[in-house]
C-alpha cells in the first residue's frame, strides 16, 4: 500500500467516526445539496478522495503531458487570455463600427456574430430571410460584405472567431479573398470558424446539409488549411451550445469530446496525418455557475484529450494532445429579472473558465436575455474580464485549485462519466448514428425539463426568478433594435454586386464548385473562386443544396 | 377525451433555440393536454396548415430569433384566411414588453418571456381556450 493509500484508509474511518457526530448534532437546512447539474456532492472531502491519485500520471507539469493543470508552461504569467466579445449585428458597416469600438477598448481578438440568413445560407433577399437581416448577427451576403466589415481592420494584425457552421468555408474563402485584398497572405491570417456541424445537430440546431457531406466539407477545410491557412483553427469543437441546450456539465463534457474525437476519425479516414490537422483543433466550453463543477470539467476535458489523441489516435506531436479552449459564460444562466444581477453570475462563471485554464473568453452581457447587448453592457462584460485579470490577483498561479480533495475528486468522476457516455455512443454505432436515433437530443431535453422542474417547485433558487423577487418589478432596459433598414440596405447592395459582377465568370465558379461536390476534389478552392468573383453565399450554398440535399431531424421533447 | 385541449408547439423561422420550446411541450403533455411539436424551422404557412390539419385549440410560437414581429402577425393572418381564427394565439421567447403590447393589440393572446413558470402556461392555456369555447 503506498503511503497515500495508507493515510486514505485511516482518514476514511476517522471521517466516518465525524461524519456520525455531525449528523447526529447538527441539523441540516432543507435544500437542494447537488450541483447545479444535479450531481450529488459530499459535505466534506478529505484525502481518501484523492488516494489513487498519482501526481506525475494524473496531473503532471503545466505545458507537459496530460496538461491536466494547463496548456502552457507560464500560463497567465506568459500571455493572459484572449478577451474576445461575441459582437455582430446590422449592416456590416455596423459590426464594422462595434469591431473597432472593442479593439480600442483593449479587446484583442475579434468574434463574429452572423444572422440566420447568413447561417442558414440565404442571402438577405430569398423569402426565408425576412424578419431575421441582420437581428442575430451581421448580414453577409457576398465578398463585398466582408470588405465592409473588416475595413480599417488589417488582417494580419488580428485573430478574427467566426461563428459559423454550414456555411463556414465560405466564410472563411471571404476572409482569405479580404486578405488577398489587403495584400495579407493566406498563411498570415489567424482565426477560427466553429465549423462544428456534430453540435449543430446535437444542440445548436442550425444545419443544413445531412451529416455525411457536412463531414466531407469539413475534411476538406482541414485538408486546405493545412496546406495554405496554417494558423487557423479550423473546427471549434463546441460543447457551449449543448450546455445552453439544457445539458448537465458532464454531458457537455462527454458529447464535446466525442464530436471532437469523430472529427479526428473523420480527418484519419479522409487519408490525413493526425497530426497534419490536429493541431489545429480547438474547444469552446460553457462556464456556468456551479464553481468547482466547472473548473474540474475544464481540467477533465484537458487530460481526456491529451490521453486519447496520444494513446488512441497515435498522435505524435504534442500539439494535437493540447486542448485550447474558448470559454462563454452561461447564457442560460442569466435571468431577465433583475438584470444587474447578471454581472455578478458573469463574473462567476468567468473567474471559474480563467481558474479552469482557459485560452479565450467572452463575458456575456447583463441585458442579453432581452436583446441584443447594449454598448453599456458590453462595456461592462469586457471590464469584468480586466478586473479578474489585473486586480484578483488569481492569474498569478497556474491552476490554483490544484490538488484540492474537491476538485480532484470532481475531476476524476468528471473522467469516469464521461467515458461512460463513450461507450454508450459507441454501442449505438458512433456519434452520427446516436444522432439519428436522437440519444443526444432526448438526453439533453431529459436534463433540461428536469432542471425546469426544479426550479418551478423551488428546489433550486433562483434569485429574483422563484425567490427574492422584487414585486412589481418592470423589466424595461435600453435595448438595441434592427430596423427594417437594415434589410433594405443588404438588397440594395446586392443587387449593385449582381449588377457589376462579371456573370460570365460567377457562372463558371458555381459550375467548378457543383463539379467538385458532384465529384471528391476539395472544394475550399471552388468557394475562394466563387468569392473572388462575387458569387453571392446564397447561389453557393443553393447549389451544395442541390447536390447534397437537406436534413431534417425528426422533432424530439422528453 | 374529446374536450382534451389540443396545442401546437412551433418554431418558426431559422433560430434553432428549442430548448424552450420542448420543455413547455413536456410540461403541457404533462398538464393533459395533447401537444404536438412541429420541430424547427417551418415557415408560417407550415404551422397554419399544421394547426389545421391537427384541429387544434392553440398555436404556441417559440421564437428566439428577434423575427417575432413577422412571425406573429403571418401566423395570425393565415390562421383567419384559413377560417381558424377562434384559435389561441400565444408563445414565448425574448420577446421585449413594447413587442409584447404591440402583438396584443393585434391579436395576440399572452405572451411568456424568460424566467417564465410552465405551471402558470397551462393555467393560462386552460382557461383561455374554455374562454372561447364558451
Amino acid at each position: 500500500m503506498t503511503d497515500a493509500r495508507k493515510r486514505g484508509a485511516t482518514v476514511k474511518d476517522a471521517k466516518k467516526a465525524w461524519e456520525e457526530k455531525v449528523s447526529s448534532s447538527a441539523k441540516q437546512r432543507d435544500a437542494l445539496f447537488t450541483s447545479v447539474s444535479g450531481e450529488e456532492v459530499d459535505l466534506l472531502y478529505t484525502p481518501e478522495d484523492t488516494a489513487d491519485l498519482d501526481y506525475e500520471r494524473d496531473l503532471g507539469f503545466p505545458g507537459e503531458f496530460p496538461y491536466t493543470r494547463g496548456v502552457r508552461g507560464n500560463m497567465y504569467r506568459g500571455r493572459l487570455w484572449t478577451m474576445r466579445q461575441f459582437s455582430g449585428f446590422g449592416t456590416p458597416e455596423d459590426s464594422n463600427e462595434r469591431n473597432k469600438f472593442l479593439l480600442n477598448h483593449g479587446q484583442t481578438g475579434l468574434s463574429v456574430a452572423f444572422d440566420l440568413p447568413t447561417i442558414m445560407g440565404y442571402d438577405s433577399d430569398h423569402e426565408r430571410a425576412e424578419g431575421e437581416v441582420g437581428v442575430c448577427g451581421v448580414a453577409i451576403d457576398s465578398l463585398r460584405d466582408m470588405e465592409t466589415l473588416f475595413d480599417g481592420i488589417p488582417l494580419d494584425k488580428v485573430s478574427t472567431s467566426m461563428t459559423i457552421n454550414a456555411p463556414a468555408a465560405v466564410l472563411l474563402a471571404m476572409y482569405i479573398c479580404v486578405g488577398e485584398k489587403q495584400g495579407v497572405p493566406s498563411e498570415a491570417l489567424r482565426g477560427t470558424i466553429q465549423n462544428d456541424l456534430l453540435k449543430e445537430y446535437i444542440a445548436q440546431k442550425t444545419w443544413i446539409f445531412p451529416p455525411e457531406p457536412s463531414m466531407r466539407i469539413i475534411t476538406d477545410i482541414m485538408a486546405y488549411c493545412a496546406e495554405h491557412v496554417p494558423q487557423w483553427n479550423t473546427i471549434s469543437i463546441s460543447g457551449y451550445h449543448i450546455r445552453e441546450a439544457g445539458s448537465t456539465a458532464l454531458q457537455e463534457l462527454a458529447f464535446t469530446l466525442a464530436d471532437g474525437f469523430a472529427y479526428v476519425e473523420a480527418g484519419i479516414a479522409a487519408g490525413m496525418d493526425v497530426d497534419e490537422f490536429a493541431p489545429r483543433l480547438s474547444h469552446f466550453f460553457n462556464s456556468h455557475l456551479d464553481f468547482f463543477e466547472e473548473v474540474a470539467k475544464f481540467r477533465a476535458a484537458r487530460r481526456i484529450w491529451a490521453t486519447d489523441m496520444r494513446e488512441k489516435y497515435g498522435a505524435k506531436d504534442p500539439r494535437s494532445w493540447l486542448m485550447r479552449f474558448h470559454t462563454q459564460t452561461a447564457g442560460c444562466s442569466l435571468t431577465a429579472q433583475q438584470p444587474f444581477n447578471n454581472v455578478v453570475r458573469t463574473a462567476l462563471e468567468g473567474l471559474a473558465a480563467v481558474m479552469g485554464g482557459t485560452q479565450s473568453l467572452h463575458t456575456n452581457s447583463m441585458d442579453e436575455t432581452l436583446a441584443l447587448p447594449s454598448e453599456e453592457a458590453v462595456h461592462v462584460a469586457l471590464r469584468t474580464q480586466q478586473v479578474i485579470a489585473h486586480e484578483s490577483g488569481v492569474p498569478n498561479v497556474i491552476d490554483p485549485l490544484g490538488g484540492s480533495y474537491y476538485v480532484e475528486a470532481l475531476t476524476n468522476k468528471m473522467e469516469k462519466g464521461c467515458r461512460d457516455y463513450f461507450d454508450q455512443i459507441d454501442k449505438l454505432g458512433g456519434v452520427i448514428p446516436a444522432i439519428e436515433k436522437g440519444f443526444f437530443q432526448r438526453e439533453i431535453a431529459r436534463a433540461a425539463f428536469t432542471y425546469q422542474r426544479e426550479v418551478e417547485e423551488k428546489k433550486r433558487i433562483i434569485v429574483g426568478v422563484n425567490d427574492y423577487v422584487d414585486e412589481g418589478e418592470e423589466v424595461r432596459i435600453d435595448l438595441l433594435r434592427i430596423g427594417p433598414e437594415v434589410a433594405e440596405r443588404q438588397k440594395r447592395v446586392l443587387a449593385d454586386v449582381r449588377h457589376d459582377r462579371d456573370d460570365a465568370a460567377v457562372k463558371a465558379a458555381l459550375a467548378g464548385l457543383r463539379a467538385a461536390a458532384e465529384g471528391t476534389n476539395n472544394l475550399m478552392p471552388h468557394f475562394v473562386e466563387c468569392c473572388r468573383v462575387y458569387a453571392t453565399e446564397g447561389e453557393m450554398i443553393g447549389t451544395l443544396r442541390d447536390v447534397f440535399g437537406e436534413y431534417r431531424e425528426p422533432p424530439i421533447y422528453w | 377525451m374529446a374536450d382534451r385541449i389540443r396545442v401546437l408547439v412551433a418554431k418558426p423561422g431559422l433560430d434553432g433555440h428549442d430548448r424552450g420550446a420542448k420543455v413547455v411541450a413536456s410540461a403541457l403533455r404533462d398538464a393533459g393536454m395533447e401537444v404536438v411539436y412541429t420541430g424547427l424551422h417551418q415557415t408560417p404557412e407550415m404551422i397554419v396548415n399544421a394547426a389545421v390539419q391537427e384541429d387544434v385549440d392553440v398555436v404556441a410560437l417559440s421564437i428566439l430569433s428577434g423575427a417575432h414581429m413577422t412571425m406573429f402577425p403571418r401566423v395570425l393572418e393565415l390562421l383567419k384566411k384559413a377560417g381558424a381564427d377562434d384559435v389561441v394565439v400565444t408563445g414565448g421567447g425574448i420577446i421585449p414588453a413594447d413587442d409584447m403590447e404591440e402583438l396584443g393589440k393585434m391579436g395576440v393572446d399572452r405572451l411568456f418571456g424568460p424566467g417564465s413558470d410552465t405551471r402558470e402556461i397551462a393555467r393560462y392555456i386552460t382557461e383561455a381556450v374554455a374562454a372561447k369555447r364558451g
